[in-house]
């Protein structure tokens, strides 16, 4: 098995560097796109959740609505497979717009990273201590230049270790879009076993791949980590990973 | 002459605790007044609502003649004329000494980059944190890192400065800068309002004192009358506990 396997990835190396490429090009993309959509889905968040005294009672209402809205935009994200996501996002859009695999593929996984990382950077703003918003609030910011001047910054360092963590998921996951035909690495390697029938020897090669990308990438983020804490505009190393920004972060296993 | 803050029956409670229950008086421009009291008196409420931190539940503020509790006031506006010096300091974590005091400059007041740091550094240098000024909070002692909370209040040239317990969180050590700065600010006319323990900094540096007790104004007068000749059974009871 050992012998086929280092054959099979000497052979068809070119498809799985095809595949390798798709993957990290969809797991880097639908991070980033997905820590936009959580940056501003969770800030929303945050801001909705928490009454304050001069609300009126129609700034009330509406924080309630675009609460419920966006807990319905996280729930469902993060209560369905993200290959049921897929299918159906691929297939109920096609009438619209004519999209590839690959598009949709960067859609699907940037948006359901979205609502892990809305719950990411939410649980990261509640863990600034509230002395920081009432200090800009008692200069005068607006809530909006709070969050964004004052608590969005912090909040971002904090969680940095789940919001990398996403990025590793992501590469893992991102093997259930073959579902939609996307040509990425798991994709690839079914073609390769479907044509020399050996689908253990083709799987091992595969996590193999999968291993080397997932700890590289968890090497890389560790050192980025170090750094941060190191730099001379940081936090002691004990403030930077608050736990309640861990928690949350592991999707199940794709 | 017209009050500058004229606080009028002021009411709050949280839940069904009455932390404030009808407190009336007035500051005018140049007075340095001093709150004290028990742990629990409603001290720090006090001056939160006078922030418009925590929203009064009855009574009247009126600063310069205008109610702030009328919901039409610009809030952000008026807080940037109020300054607040916390007890836990509460500077912006990711930003050095400088940014700090230059943030509420450039997006408050919109005031150019350059002028705002003019400002910064004036004041930085007034209370003894110029040589700091690209260190970051963490890098700082408690008593620097509060006075570079009253230089970034002082920065947005505040018509009040509010101290709640401004000395409370610091190594007894640490205390002595903080207050000689405060010293030298009462001294230069700002106006203050303090909530403080320093029983002996309330008496040589305030205009008047006022004691709080159980959410009303027990006894108020001159550091003279309330330290040495204190009339309320309780103000007694809480100065003798201070030998000062």
């Amino acid at each position: 098995m050992f012998a086929s396997a280092a054959q099979i990835a000497v052979k068809y190396w070119p498809m799985f560097w095809a595949g390798i490429k798709v993957t990290l090009l969809i797991a880097l993309t639908g991070t980033v796109l997905g820590l936009l959509i959580g940056l501003v889905v969770g800030s929303i968040r945050a801001v909705t959740s928490k009454k304050e005294p001069r609300d009126s009672t129609l700034s009330r209402v509406l924080k309630k609505l675009v609460y419920f809205l966006t807990s319905v935009y996280v729930e469902f994200f993060r209560g369905t497979p993200m290959i049921v996501q897929g299918v159906f996002l691929f297939y109920g859009l096609r009438p619209y717009f004519d999209w590839t695999p690959t598009v949709a593929g960067i859609f699907v996984i940037s948006i359901n990273t979205g609502a892990y990382m809305a719950e990411i950077l939410r649980s990261g703003i509640q863990s600034v201590d509230v002395g920081q918003t009432e200090a800009a609030r008692s200069i005068g910011m607006t809530p909006g230049q709070t969050m964004f001047h004052v608590v969005l910054p912090q909040a971002i360092k904090n969680a940095f270790p789940a919001i990398g963590n996403e990025f590793v998921v992501n590469i893992k996951d991102s093997s259930v879009l073959n579902a939609i035909s996307l040509t990425e690495l798991y994709f690839q390697s079914m073609k390769i076993a479907g044509t020399i029938f050996d689908f253990t020897s083709t799987m091992l090669v595969t996590s193999l791949i999968y291993l080397v990308l997932t700890f590289t990438t968890t090497r890389i983020l560790r050192l980025i980590e170090i750094r941060m804490n190191q730099a001379p505009s940081s936090f002691p190393a004990s403030q930077t990973v608050p736990e309640a920004s861990i928690t949350i972060t592991q999707k199940g296993v794709g | 002459m017209a009050h500058l803050v004229e606080v009028k029956n002021l009411q709050k409670h949280f839940g069904k605790l009455e932390v404030l229950n009808g407190i009336n008086f007035s500051v005018d421009k140049g007075d340095v007044i001093t709150i004290i009291g028990s742990s629990g008196s409603g001290k720090s409420t006090l001056l939160r609502c006078i922030n418009l931190l925590e929203v009064p539940d009855g009574g009247e503020i009126l600063v310069n003649q205008e109610d702030i509790l009328n919901g039409s006031l610009d809030v952000n506006q008026y807080r940037a004329k109020v300054g607040m010096v916390f007890q836990s300091f509460n500077l912006f974590n990711n930003m050095n000494v400088l940014k700090n005091c230059m943030i509420g400059q450039m997006i408050v007041l919109k005031r150019s980059r350059e002028e705002s740091e003019k400002k910064a550094l004036d004041l930085l240098q007034r209370v003894g944190m110029g040589d700091f000024v690209h260190s970051i909070p963490a890098q700082l002692s408690g008593g620097q890192r509060q006075r570079v909370a009253i230089a970034r209040a002082l920065c947005m040239d505040p018509e009040i400065l509010l101290f709640d317990e401004p000395t409370s969180a610091l190594d007894p050590e640490m205390v002595g800068g903080v207050l000689e700065v405060m010293k030298e600010l009462a001294k230069s006319g700002l106006t203050m309002l303090i909530v403080t323990h320093e029983m002996a900094f309330a008496r040589d540096v305030s205009s008047r004192v006022i004691f709080m007790d159980k959410g009303v104004i027990a006894e108020e007068g001159s550091p003279q009358q309330l330290f040495y000749h204190p009339q309320n059974p309780r103000t007694k009871e809480f100065l003798s506990r201070f030998s000062g």
